[in-house]
């Protein structure tokens, strides 16, 4: 482990603050000190500083933020809209959510930074519905910062317009896909859309449209504040910046960690104290459940976009979920796909009719009933499936199953010569662990 | 018909947006708060005011699970079986809480004297792993849960005491959530702490250890990102980005 | 498998690129799909959501091919979906017939398709001609390995069918949830009453409760569905599609000409479809269209030819003796003060033709007249002056087409509801619309829901104020007219004096193109062929001696008559007078009529009536001689659609004993001495080719000044009614389809909200004929001092029932 600067809290670094989430606190603690200055920047500056940074996209694909601006076509007499993606459902994710309860402002202050560089005047916000507390915060910030003159009519005196719109989401994983929360947010079923046109063109209204991660927005501030080099001076080469791991499971202590890109999984345990006592690790998710899993192999690699994609992953949300040699990862991949059936638009053939199948065939094995063969059949749907698929559900689908095939064929088999799972799911659970240990 | 406060509600709600089509799914949330569930009455009352067909509407309301069909009761209870959690426990929770309230997924507790009303059902994740196992009860977060604390859970709710989330207010109930999704503040942001304990982990480690981020003259070599969209696309993570970039230069030559 | 035809004549310079598919290279025009540009090479790529009229949707992803090069010198990873991909020049594609890849991507898509469809082909009403069944068998595999795996598979069920709508059924087992039904309903005629409902792989089709999936054009759902989901009460189990003869058609419930598929077993016909033409109808028919055709065997059906005897009943006659007292009574009734000749909209041209010829030739008059609904001598004279010998082929880039509704600005619509009364010209206008741009301006009392579809203008206009509404638009800058804009006027105009001759100033003034759209498919063609008393074949003025001659002359006789006959109201005013003896009625409804009373009791009171009719009705009830006539389905002939198009067409049922119309009055007209020449649709046909239409001077229009403007605003004189007839209603042409009959839009009275909140939501409306009671329904933005009620859908009909279109009535609170 490197001995400085291991975590580098910005985003979290109010979150410990009493009343955190009050525009008083945010001040004092030096909140809307970016905006002003955006203010007496030039629009193109603004992307230019987020370009310059490195940031790259947090809500999983890594598109850098800055070029996604510079896509919006200026002279194009529609309005723009910038759309904040705060719909956090990957399974594992969950940073944006704590993130607007604590730090409701510092996303506030991104969205009119943001919207004022790519001249927006409307930006909307579509969190969730399942996170009615965060809802209830962000709503306030948004309206205490109308009240401060920070949303509104000539913001400042800077001649600037913005409104902000709190829109609450309905219950839909799929709305996590761009163009599919556009639909939701127009009212309509949050079925992912035809491209092109891509919403930089023809986005929200058919009007040019940046749609960005919580954790995305909420980082411009920072960078405004401090410059782009100061931003890229954290991080890797290609993936430059902070970030906010979240690990969970059979960790010591679960939490949210906010580190330099790059940062190692053996570091991040090291921290949240080891694998729990007495337990190893067994198979990890470096970003959510739709990024292939990883093993104890993988504990050296750099959590950057490259080092994942070098082993064949996705660095995704940095939701690391931790399993260790109690979980059973055929009852692990078998619950992320019947929640990609569930969650499945229905749009698409591949995704729709395949997710009901791959659910069917792994419950099968699950049980012990079927074959070997079954496996082959197995990887066969998922090749059916990934790059088939309307949008990347389908291909999140198939994730856990390839990979976990690739890593754990043994355990499957085992199920069909044992007739069964040959583990036992209690040992697994937060109490478990404490009674295998004192009956151990 | 829906009472003309609501109707007038509803209005309001659609005029928040740009185009009032975009209103459709708070003002279902507030049906759901008026009525208990999304009724047909809703749908026809939705409709009329965006000038869509009532099917398109219910196409939206029995797309999005939040949107229930059967009445809910007085409080919804759902806990999370997402593979982290279901490992962590949520399913023996789960199981605990169908045995205890003597209700399948998606049902509702039977009306008792003295008694409030539960709707229990199983979650996908929630965007609390950290806290696993999870509960929501009408959306609000109920932490690091285990099969006798859920029990006490809907125990004091179904007995009419007062719960608090574990890292948020004191609990309403669903119809008053769903009214607060519609975009109508009840006055309670300021309950609850700002973080629970396990956002607050790594802060806490940096504060200890003196870590911070860079001070704000640390430079970082800039402009390394690809100058090209097909570029930033294969360094993207995902093959659709990929694929979608090269349709978009396609098209642009 | 639905493909696009390829498009006669292309207009104007193209740009194409050039793409390679399959190893062969092709230039199509820029933005051409790739799932297209591959047919242009003979490469059919299997298809389900993909329709060429539709938006591409990408959803059912069975025609992935894979795409080594996108133009751009690099490939894209995955297989893509042809059907949403444009072409792009130097674009390399590899289909399934020389790409393993895609040849298994499609496999794939197939084989997941397959996995919750209940496979039940041999009971499906698609099966032999589903494009499902087909596809899985020309690019699926033969065994399902959903079935061999684990435990085997579970399929996905519904309890089966759900209605639509009374007609529509869903069978929500068989849908592969392709869209192309609700695509068709949002995007075609925008009813989008049925929506994907439900998520994942409980996604299905549905509507909303208590709001059934009533759209005039539901039935296209059923024909473009690709699987057995979408079924119609009328059609369902009946038949299987190999035991079916298709022969193509063209519809005869309006003037718009649509072709038709009418399929038909042994003798009947079981189902009609949409024909393809992309000219006209494109793929899409009104449920009337696809439905109504049972009428042509209801046990009405008249099938023998009728003589009155002395007792005064009507008895079964051989064929030549009732020829024989036709022409008897007929001869001398011409002697004792002359015939008249009225006949229906149901008459193809050579009928029209025939009656033409025969009250010129063999009862040597001019009293004859096809308007079997409220008329005048003003739109007799717009119609001779505008209308006929016109035609897409015409001069001066012809006559308006549908091909100019989707180029003009602006289109006007005068006394005329297009949704309601010529369906393909709704659906052309509505995509003008949505898709170039067409600014759609009606003159009617208020905003119909068609109109709105048609994302048009009203221009509030009560009945009788339409002359000055259509003078009106010249002066307004904003509503200017040009050239390239279209009036389509419909007959309704004739209600009001002064209406056609504002057209006509407007047309003068503007330069902008009219069109007359009639609402029954054999109107034009009884213009066309002289069934009117000014007019003889091919727009001959009667008042034109040489005109005169050039048709005596075709016709091999010395003269005709010369002076202007009578037209339908005069026919009938002259019969009940006695000064006409006697008529020949074909097809004629006297609930149509401008006066149905006078008009039964002018049939009533002729000494001598000869009826031509396919079913038995109070006409025939009271004729002398009843001959039965052929049905269109069972005769060859010609249609002239609103555009002035032929629109010819063959029998689809051969039955010797069911004769037109034309056999018959040569049959008359032999034993009457005089011969007509012919014998056969096909006889007319030529001899309707060899006089062709008049090239001499065409009439001139005498204008007509409007009625002079009295009322509106007095509450005392009552409302002034405006009507027409809803596309589904009591035509006696929709009998023997109760499904469809339960599609109509219910028979309501539309009020302003002011006259609703005094004496809705029933009322009672009286005029001069008698009352009506309906439901009222508030229309915002309804004319001041206007109800609105449909013509036939209640009672015996409105002219019957309660007063003439712009007629006064009072309305009280009904208490029914």
């Amino acid at each position: 482990m490197s001995d400085v600067n291991t975590l580098t809290p910005v985003l979290t670094k109010d979150w410990g603050t009493d009343r955190s989430w009050t525009l008083p606190v945010y001040e004092s603690r030096g909140g809307y000190a970016s905006l002003k200055k955006a203010l007496t920047m030039a629009q193109d500056d603004i992307i230019a500083a987020v370009k310059d940074s490195g940031l790259r996209g947090r809500g999983g694909a890594g598109f850098p933020t800055g070029m996604k601006w510079s896509f919006i076509p200026q002279d194009n007499p529609k309005p723009k809209y910038l759309v904040v993606n705060a719909d956090e459902s990957e399974p594992g994710t969950c940073k944006d959510t704590p993130l607007m309860m604590a730090s409701p402002h510092v996303l506030v202050e991104g969205v009119i930074i943001s919207s004022f560089a790519i001249r927006a005047n409307t930006a909307f916000i579509y969190i969730r519905g399942e996170i009615l507390h965060v809802i209830r915060r962000v709503q306030a910030a948004v309206a205490e910062a109308y009240a401060a003159g920070h949303l509104g009519k000539n913001i400042h005196g800077s001649g600037y317009d913005l409104d902000v719109v709190v829109h609450a989401g309905a219950g839909a994983y799929i709305c996590g896909e761009e163009t599919a929360l556009l639909e939701g947010l127009e009212g309509r079923r949050g079925q992912p859309r035809l491209r092109p046109p891509f919403p930089a063109v023809a986005g929200l209204y058919a009007s040019p449209t940046v749609i960005n991660n919580v954790e995305s927005i909420a980082s411009v501030p920072s960078i405004i504040e401090h410059g782009a080099e100061w931003f890229s001076s954290m991080g890797t080469e290609k993936s430059k910046g902070y970030g906010i791991f979240s690990l969970s499971g059979h960790v010591t202590r679960p939490g949210q960690y906010e580190a330099p890109l790059g940062i190692t999984l053996r570091e991040l345990i090291d921290l949240s104290g080891g694998m729990r006592e007495g337990h190893r690790l067994k198979f990890w998710t470096p970003g959510g459940s739709s990024t292939p899993l990883l093993t104890d192999e993988h504990l050296d690699l750099p959590l950057d976009f490259e080092g994942m994609a070098g082993a064949g992953t996705m660095l995704g949300t940095r939701a690391i979920q931790l399993f260790d040699e109690t979980t059973c990862v055929v009852r692990a991949v078998l619950r992320w796909t019947e929640f990609y059936k569930h969650e499945s638009c229905g749009k698409c053939t591949p995704c729709r009719e395949g997710t009901w199948w791959l659910v069917q065939t792994l419950a099968a094995i699950e049980r012990g009933e079927g074959s070997e063969a079954d496996l082959d059949l197995l990887l066969d749907q998922c090749e059916n499936i990934l790059g088939r698929s309307f949008c990347a559900l389908g291909d999140g689908a198939t994730s856990p199953i390839s990979s976990s095939i690739q890593y754990f064929r043994d355990e499957y088999v085992a199920h069909l010569t044992h007739g069964g799972c040959p583990l036992d799911p209690a040992a697994s659970t937060v109490w478990g662990s404490s009674l295998t240990r004192s009956g151990a | 018909m829906l009472p003309e406060t609501t109707v007038a509600e509803l209005e309001q709600i659609a005029a928040r947006y740009p185009e009032k089509r975009s209103g459709l799914l708070p003002m279902l949330h507030l049906v759901q708060s008026v009525e208990g569930r999304v009724t047909p009455e809703g749908i026809e009352t939705c409709a009329e005011i965006l000038e869509i067909s009532p099917a398109e509407v219910s196409g939206v309301a029995t797309f999005y699970t939040m949107y229930k069909r059967k009445p809910v009761g007085d409080y919804h209870v759902g806990v999370c079986t997402n593979t982290l959690c279901a490992v962590m426990g949520g399913d023996e929770i789960f199981a605990r809480l169908k045995d205890h309230l003597d209700v399948g997924n998606d049902e509702t507790t039977e009306e008792a004297p003295g008694k409030k009303s539960i709707t229990l059902e199983h979650l996908e994740c929630n965007a609390a792993c950290d806290y696993a196992p999870v509960m929501m009860v009408n959306w609000e977060f109920m932490d690091n849960q285990t099969p006798d604390s859920a029990v006490t859970v809907v125990d004091d709710l179904r007995a009419g005491k007062e719960v608090t989330s574990t890292r948020g207010p004191r609990i309403c109930t669903w119809r008053e959530a769903e009214r607060v999704l519609a975009g109508f503040p009840d006055g309670r942001v300021d309950e609850g702490p700002a973080a629970g304990e396990a956002s607050l982990l790594g802060l806490r480690i940096a504060e200890d250890r003196g870590w911070t981020a860079p001070s704000a003259d640390a430079s970082g070599e800039t402009g390394t990102e690809p100058t090209t969209a097909e570029g930033a696309a294969e360094e993207a993570d995902t093959a659709r980005a990929e694929t979608e970039t090269k349709q978009q230069e396609a098209a642009d030559e | 498998m639905t493909t696009t035809p390829e498009k006669a004549g292309t207009q104007g310079a193209v740009e194409t690129v050039s793409v390679t598919i399959d190893g062969v290279q092709v230039d199509v025009p820029k933005e051409t799909l790739v799932i297209r540009a591959a047919e242009q090479i003979g490469v059919q790529i299997p298809r389900f959501c993909d329709h060429p009229l539709l938006a591409p949707a990408g959803a059912c992803r069975q025609c992935l091919v894979e795409v080594p090069d996108a133009g751009n010198g690099r490939g894209f990873p995955k297989p893509q979906a042809s059907c949403t991909l444009p072409v792009a020049d130097g674009m390399v594609v590899n289909t399934q017939a020389t790409s393993e890849s895609a040849d298994k991507a499609q496999q794939g898509v197939m084989e997941f398709l397959l996995i919750n469809h209940p496979l039940d082909c041999p009971v499906c009403d698609k099966g032999g001609e589903c494009p499902l069944q087909n596809q899985a068998m020309s690019n699926g595999r033969g065994e399902s390995r959903f079935v061999g795996s684990g435990s085997g598979g579970v399929k996905r069920t519904f309890p089966k069918p759900i209605n639509l709508s009374p007609q529509v059924l869903l069978d929500r087992e068989r849908c592969i949830v392709c869209q192309r039904c609700t695509r068709f309903a949002e995007e075609i005629p925008g009813d989008p009453f049925i929506a994907l409902v439900e998520r994942g792989a409980q996604q299905q089709i549905g509507i909303a409760e208590n709001a059934p999936f009533l759209s005039y054009f539901a039935g296209n759902t059923i024909q473009i569905c690709p699987v057995g989901a979408l079924t119609s009460e009328s059609y369902r189990f009946r038949s299987r599609p190999f035991d079916l003869v298709s022969s193509p058609a063209v519809a005869e419930h309006d003037a718009c000409g649509s072709a038709i598929r009418v399929d038909h077993r042994r003798g009947k016909v079981m189902r009609r479809l949409a024909g393809n033409d992309p000219e006209v109808n494109e793929e899409w028919i009104t449920d009337k269209d696809r439905f109504a055709f049972t009428y042509a065997t209801e046990t009405d059906r008249l099938t023998y030819p009728q003589v009155r005897d002395e007792d005064g009943e009507l008895r079964p006659a051989s064929w030549p003796e009732a020829f024989s007292v036709a022409a008897r009574g007929l001869a001398d009734a011409r002697a004792a003060g002359g015939v008249g000749v009225l006949t229906g909209g149901r008459l193809t041209g050579e009928d029209a033709y025939a009656y033409s010829k025969f009250a010129r030739v063999a009862l040597g008059t001019n009293d004859i007249d096809f308007r079997a609904r409220p008329h005048s001598a003003e739109e007799a004279d717009f119609l001779a002056a505008h209308v006929v010998a016109t035609g897409p082929e015409g001069p001066d880039g012809g006559s308006v087409t549908y091909g100019d509704l989707e180029s003009a600005a602006t289109v006007v619509l005068v006394g005329f509801e297009p949704e309601d009364e010529a369906g393909a010209i709704f659906l052309r206008l509505r995509k003008a619309a949505l898709h170039s741009g067409t600014r759609v301006l009606a003159i009617a009392p208020f905003t119909t829901r068609g109109l709105s579809k048609m994302h048009g203008t009203l221009i509030p206009t009560a009945p009788g104020d339409e002359p000055a509404a259509v003078a009106s638009l010249l002066a307004h800058a904003e509503h200017g007219l040009d050239a390239t804009s279209v009036i389509l006027v419909g007959e309704r105009l004739a209600t009001v004096p002064g209406g056609f001759s504002a057209v006509a100033d407007l047309v003068a003034k503007s330069g902008a193109k009219v069109a007359w759209v009639p609402r029954r498919a054999g109107d034009r063609g009884a213009l066309e062929t002289g069934c009117l008393p000014t007019l003889l074949p091919g727009g001959r003025p009667v008042a034109d001696p040489q005109a005169r001659v050039d048709a005596a002359t075709a016709w091999g006789v010395d003269s005709l008559p010369e002076k202007a006959g009578r037209d339908g109201n005069a026919i009938v005013a002259a019969l009940g007078a006695g000064e006409l003896a006697g008529l020949v009625i074909g097809g004629v409804d006297p609930a149509d009529t401008a006066d149905s009373a006078a008009t039964r009791d002018a049939i009533e009171r002729a000494r001598f009536v000869v009826a031509l009719d396919v079913r038995a009705s109070d006409v025939t009830r009271a004729a002398d001689v009843v001959f039965p006539v052929a049905p269109v389905v069972d005769k060859a002939g010609t249609y002239v659609n609103w555009e002035g198009r032929p629109r010819p067409f063959e029998a689809v049922l051969g039955s010797p004993s069911s004769l037109p119309d034309l056999r018959v009055l040569a049959g008359i007209a032999e034993e009457l001495g005089t011969t007509l020449g012919f014998r056969t649709v096909a006889e007319v046909w030529s001899q309707m080719e060899d006089i062709g239409p008049w090239d001499g001077a065409r009439a001139t229009m005498t204008p007509v000044a409007a009625a002079q403007k009295d009322h509106l605003g007095d509450p005392a004189g009552g409302l002034v009614l405006s009507t027409w007839k809803q596309l589904l209603d009591q035509g006696t042409m929709q009998a023997g389809d109760k499904h469809l009959a339960a599609t109509a839009r219910p028979a309501v009275a539309k009020v302003s909200r002011a006259v609703y909140d005094a004496v809705g939501p029933t009322v009672t409306l009286t005029g001069e004929r008698g009352s009506v009671t309906l439901p009222a329904e508030p229309v915002d933005d309804l004319v001041d001092g206007v109800v609105w009620v449909p013509t036939n859908s209640s009672g015996l009909g409105l002219l019957t029932d309660l007063a003439p279109p712009g007629a006064r009535v009072t309305i009280t609170g009904g208490d029914a």
